[in-house]
């Protein structure tokens, strides 16, 4: 079975029909999606801003890292959970959106950066904790990171806009 | 006094008419909007949180207060131009949204306790103001930024 055959067949389960038809339930979850940004987001880019030495520039990075990364983690599985959901909810269609497409390689990019940070220069923070101003590749991890995701954002709320569906 | 008449004014600004004409502006605008709601969510976050006891406890309030300010700054003026861009695009439609006035209204009790009592608490000596206040002082922050955040969202419902 083809990928848009598995959205399809999902797209007629009770659940995702119901979930789709919902006057409360979608919007909810659009809310909660949106708004759980600010927990994931909002604290990751501060922990991109302490690598680039942008902001807390007197913050041992690893403090940064071990204090902010569990309620990073926690607000990247409410969007995870939010975002499962809301695709649950209409998938042929959301597969077949652009910008759908383009947020999902752009979260795997953003994926492989934080992997390549952490399994890489990040090891060796003891060397560089203290820095203002952390080492090249550490500043051109959070940049990334900082530009990928502002990027899945984009794509994210682009997704309502369906330019170039056979709907549009 | 009703306001319509305002909103009928701006309705017809030139500004609004090419954000409606325009088929990537209106989006671009919700697109900076939502960068900026990031932004302002991470700084006042941070704070509250640590004003909580979370996050990053081990230093002090003031000084992760005076790093973040900036960015707190720079957010809100983000999100105030993006806002009003697109509510020049559809102030009619907004006047008659339930949730813009919510929105509104949460706004000016957000920013100025964010600016007041909020940065006297995040500047004063942690010793003076014990753990009850702060906590408070970070419930009340939370709380009035939602009632934006979840207003903001609802407009779109509407």
């Amino acid at each position: 079975m083809s990928f848009l055959g598995f959205c399809e067949w999902l797209g007629n389960t009770r659940g995702s029909v119901a979930l789709h038809g919902s006057l409360r339930a979608y919007p909810i979850l659009e809310s909660t999606h949106v708004l759980a940004l600010c927990l994931f987001l909002g604290l990751a880019v501060m922990f991109d801003l302490r690598l680039v030495g942008a902001a807390m520039r007197q913050v041992p990075v690893s403090q940064v890292a071990q204090r902010l990364l569990p309620w990073i983690v926690a607000g990247f599985a409410v969007m995870v959970i939010t975002g499962a959901l809301l695709f649950y909810g209409i998938p042929v269609k959301t597969y077949q959106n652009v910008f759908f497409r383009a947020k999902m390689i752009l979260l795997f990019l953003a994926g492989l950066n934080a992997l390549v940070f952490h399994a890489g220069i990040y090891r060796r923070v003891t060397a560089w904790d203290l820095d203002p101003r952390p080492p090249l590749a550490a500043r051109i991890a959070g940049f990334a990171s900082l530009v990928f995701w502002s990027l899945v954002v984009v794509a994210g709320r682009m997704i309502a806009y369906d330019w170039f569906g056979e709907s549009a | 006094m009703s306001l319509l008449p305002f909103f009928g004014w701006v309705q017809d600004l030139r500004v609004g008419e090419t954000i409606r004409g325009s088929l990537w502006m209106f989006p671009a605008l919700e697109s900076l909007h939502l960068l900026g709601l990031a932004v302002i969510g991470g700084a006042i976050l941070l704070v509250d949180m640590r004003l909580f006891g979370l996050g990053l406890s081990g230093q002090p309030v003031r000084s992760l207060a005076r790093d973040v300010q900036p960015w707190l700054i720079g957010g809100i003026l983000a999100m105030l131009l993006s806002g009003a861009l697109l509510f020049t695009s559809e102030p009619i439609k907004c006047y008659h949204i339930t949730a813009f006035w919510v929105k509104m209204t949460f706004l000016p009790f957000a920013i100025a306790f964010t600016f007041t009592i909020r940065r006297k608490v995040t500047m004063a000596d942690e010793r003076k103001i014990g753990p009850v206040w702060s906590r408070l002082v970070a419930i009340v922050s939370v709380g009035l930024w939602s009632g934006v955040g979840i207003g903001g969202r609802w407009i779109g419902f509407s």
